[in-house]
Order: C-alpha cells, then structure tokens, then sequence
C-alpha cells in the first residue's frame, strides 16, 4: 500500500528495517530476536509438550507430525553422520525446526504486522508517537509509529542468520576438539592439504579460510535468500492491485523456499560437524 | 542493517534451545517412536508366527481327520464283518435248533407209535382172547366162527 504521502524508499525501508534498542554494537533488534526467541519457545514448548505426553501407542494427529519432522531429521543425521553421537541430532531438530518457523513467518503479507503492530503501539504508547507525524492521517500515523517497525521474519535479518552460523561454528571448532584432541585439531589445520613442515604458515592460512567460510557462507546463504525472498515481497506490495496474482505466486514459491532453506541450512550443519568428527 | 548484539543474542538463544531440544524434547520422542517401531516388529514377528502354528495346526488337524476317516472305515468294515458273522451264527444255531427239535419230535412221534402199537398189542391180545372166549363159549361153529374171525380180522 503505497501511500501518495510515503515515498516509495520510504516505505521499503520501513519494512527492511526493525526497530533497535540501544546504540552501537549493543543494540538489539527488536523484531528479529523478540520473534526468534517467540518461535523458538513456541518449538520448545510445543515438542515437549509431545514428548512429555508422547504415548507409545496410537499416537495423536500433533504426535504423528512431530514424529515425522523428528524421523526426518534423525534419517537426515543417520545418513551423513556416521559417528556415534548423542547432541547432532537434537542440534539439527532445533535447527531446522526453529529456522522453518522463523522462515514461516515471511508468508505473513508485508504489511499485517507492522499495521497491527503500530495500532498496539498507537493504542499503547502514543507518546512514542514522532512529532512530525501528528497531523498525518490515522494510517500514516500508524505506520510512522516506531512499533510498526516491528520485524516478523527473523530470517531476514542478517544478525539473526549470523547468529546461528556463529553458534555453528562454535560447535565445529567444539566437535573437531572434542573428537581429535586440541593437538590433532591443530595437526589438521597445519598439515593439509600439503603434508610437510616448510608449508605450514599456507596450509594454516588455507585451512582457516576454509574454517570460517564455513560459518560465514551458511549465515549469508539463509540471510541472502530470504532478504531477497522478503524485498520481492515489498516490492509486489508497491504495484497495486495487481499484486494480489502476483503475491499469491511468489507466497507458493516461497513455501517451497522457506522449507528448502531450513533444510539445507540443517543438512549443512550436519555436514560440517560430521567433518569436523571424522578422523582422518 | 547494521552487525549488533542480535548476533550474540541469536546464538544464545541457539545454545539454549539446543539444550533444551537436548534434555527435554529428542529423547522422549524418540523413545516413544522407538518403542512404538518395537512393538510394531514384535505384533507383525507374532503375526508371523500365528500364521505359521495356524498352518500346522491345519495340517495336523487335517492328519487327524484323515486318521479319523480310517479308524471310522475300519470300524465299519469291522462291524460288517461281526454282523456277516453273527447272521451265520444266529443261522446256524437256528439250523442246529430246528435240527433238534425235528430230532426230539420224531422221538416223541416214535415214542408215540410204539406206544400205541403196544397198546394196540394189547387190545388185540385182549381181542384175541375175547374172541377166544368166545368161541369157547359158543363151542364151534363154522358160520359163526368165521364171522367172529372175520370181526377179529377187522379189529386187526
């Protein structure tokens, strides 16, 4: 809904951008975190609803489908990870899981949150209200309120891909020590690809740009898709009404994207442990 | 959009899910899923073998049947067999009956005559004696005499 009065940057920065607390590095984006960690516990809470009431019998319809996702993922982890190992499989379940959620979220069309969300806030804390937006029609007002920047969809938010990405790689550098000793990961890191003494500053250099492309590449595939997934979104969001045709195709698109994204964010993480677990 | 705190806030929150997943969620699901797949094989294993004491116990109730369908023809050969026999028995004592009765009649029935022919002996002596008597009493006389004598060839 592009409103004459609302420029046409405006309004795509207004939807690319989430409301922050706090200055500098320790600001926290609001929307993306708040609805993080809100589909995270939904995850939590909900699968250990189920497998606290989870019946060995004839299971219930909710079971059923949390026992297929856990199946999935635990034939996933089976087939890739071939070292015995009690936390991958958990890892990969939240993983995919709480990404698919967090992706989920991109079906909601681009401007139903950030409306009801500035409602709330205009009902709630017209205070926060800018100055300049006083005489602004009440829609204006809505969208000018800072609530209404509000993000839904944590996946596009580079932080929050970023986020899980570092955790990945904490837990990379965790299994490779865990599984080869410090030592045996240090060995590793020097004496390939080439296995001799005078190549080691290379081989180190080499290694750790391998290390760390790991991480970074799986934070910015996610983010680099679903931004680009979301700015599209926007974008149809401008033309009118022919965006209805037009949003209802790329809705069904994503619903593959946002399903593919989570997996292949989970299948890589499995790979890149199990890597990190295999002794050469 | 600026790298902030988020981040840090982000793979926190990872870690904690992670361990919640960890302790809370994977494993009773998965026992549950286990479990069930253990029962699951267990009724189809039992299945397996119902089906195949079910196959024996048709065989061997056919074998019994069949046993049972010998036995009872035996039986019946059997039985013709008695019944052949005790007809020929029955016949036979019956035979042995009749021959005995036939056999006691013809005694009584020539007991019978001979006593009779004794009897008749003695009323003949009588008559003879009678006759006799007579005679004498008339003294002789042929016309009379060959009429008594004729009497007494009658009574004969």
């Amino acid at each position: 809904m592009a409103d004459s009065n609302i420029s046409v940057q405006g309004y795509i920065n207004h939807h690319l951008n989430d409301l922050t607390i706090g200055e500098g590095f320790w600001a926290i984006n609001l929307g993306g975190l708040g609805w993080s960690l809100i589909l995270g516990t939904l995850f939590i809470v909900s699968f250990a609803w189920v497998g606290r009431k989870a019946t060995t019998g004839v299971p219930g319809k909710f079971q059923c489908l949390v026992e297929m996702i856990i199946e999935f993922v635990g034939n996933s982890v089976k087939e890739t990870f071939y070292v015995k190992d009690k936390l991958i499989a958990p890892i990969a379940l939240t993983i995919f899981v709480w990404i698919f959620l967090m992706n989920l979220m991109k079906l909601v069309p681009v401007d139903w949150f950030p409306t009801v969300a500035g409602m709330v806030g205009l009902a709630f804390n017209g205070n926060a209200l800018p100055e300049y937006a006083a005489n602004y029609s009440f829609l204006e007002r809505v969208m000018a309120h800072p609530w209404s920047y509000v993000s839904i969809a944590p996946t596009t938010d580079v932080n929050i891909t970023m986020g899980m990405a570092l955790g990945v790689f904490i837990l990379i550098l965790g299994y490779s020590i865990y599984y080869k000793g410090l030592g045996g990961f240090a060995k590793e890191l020097s004496f390939t690809p080439f296995n001799h003494w005078s190549l080691v500053p290379f081989n180190l250099v080499l290694e750790l740009v391998t290390l760390i492309s790991k991480p970074v590449s799986l934070g910015l595939r996610l983010f680099g898709n679903l931004y680009a997934g979301e700015v599209i979104f926007i974008l149809i969001a401008l033309v009118g009404l022919a965006q209805l045709p037009l949003h209802f195709a790329w809705a069904v698109f994503h619903i593959l994207v946002i399903v593919l994204q989570a997996f292949i964010f989970m299948m890589l993480t499995i790979v890149y442990l199990s890597m990190a677990a295999e002794k050469h | 959009m600026d790298i902030n705190a988020t981040l840090i806030g982000q793979s926190i929150a990872m870690a904690v899910f992670v361990w919640f997943t960890l302790k809370f969620v994977w494993p009773p699901i998965n026992a549950a899923i286990e479990e069930r797949q253990k029962t699951i094989a267990d009724g189809l294993a039992h299945t397996d073998r119902a089906e195949k004491d079910l196959q024996i116990a048709q065989e061997k109730a056919k074998d019994i049947l069949r046993e049972a369908k010998d036995q009872g023809a035996a039986i019946i050969k059997q039985a013709q067999k008695r019944e052949v026999k005790l007809i020929e028995e029955a016949t036979n004592k019956a035979n042995e009956e009749r021959d005995n009765i036939l056999a006691q009649a013809k005694a009584e029935v020539q007991a019978e005559k001979s006593r009779l022919r004794e009897d008749l002996r003695k009323q003949v002596a009588a008559l003879a004696v009678a006759g006799a008597e007579r005679i004498l009493q008339r003294e002789i006389d042929d016309a009379a005499h060959s009429d008594i004598l004729e009497k007494l060839v009658q009574e004969l």
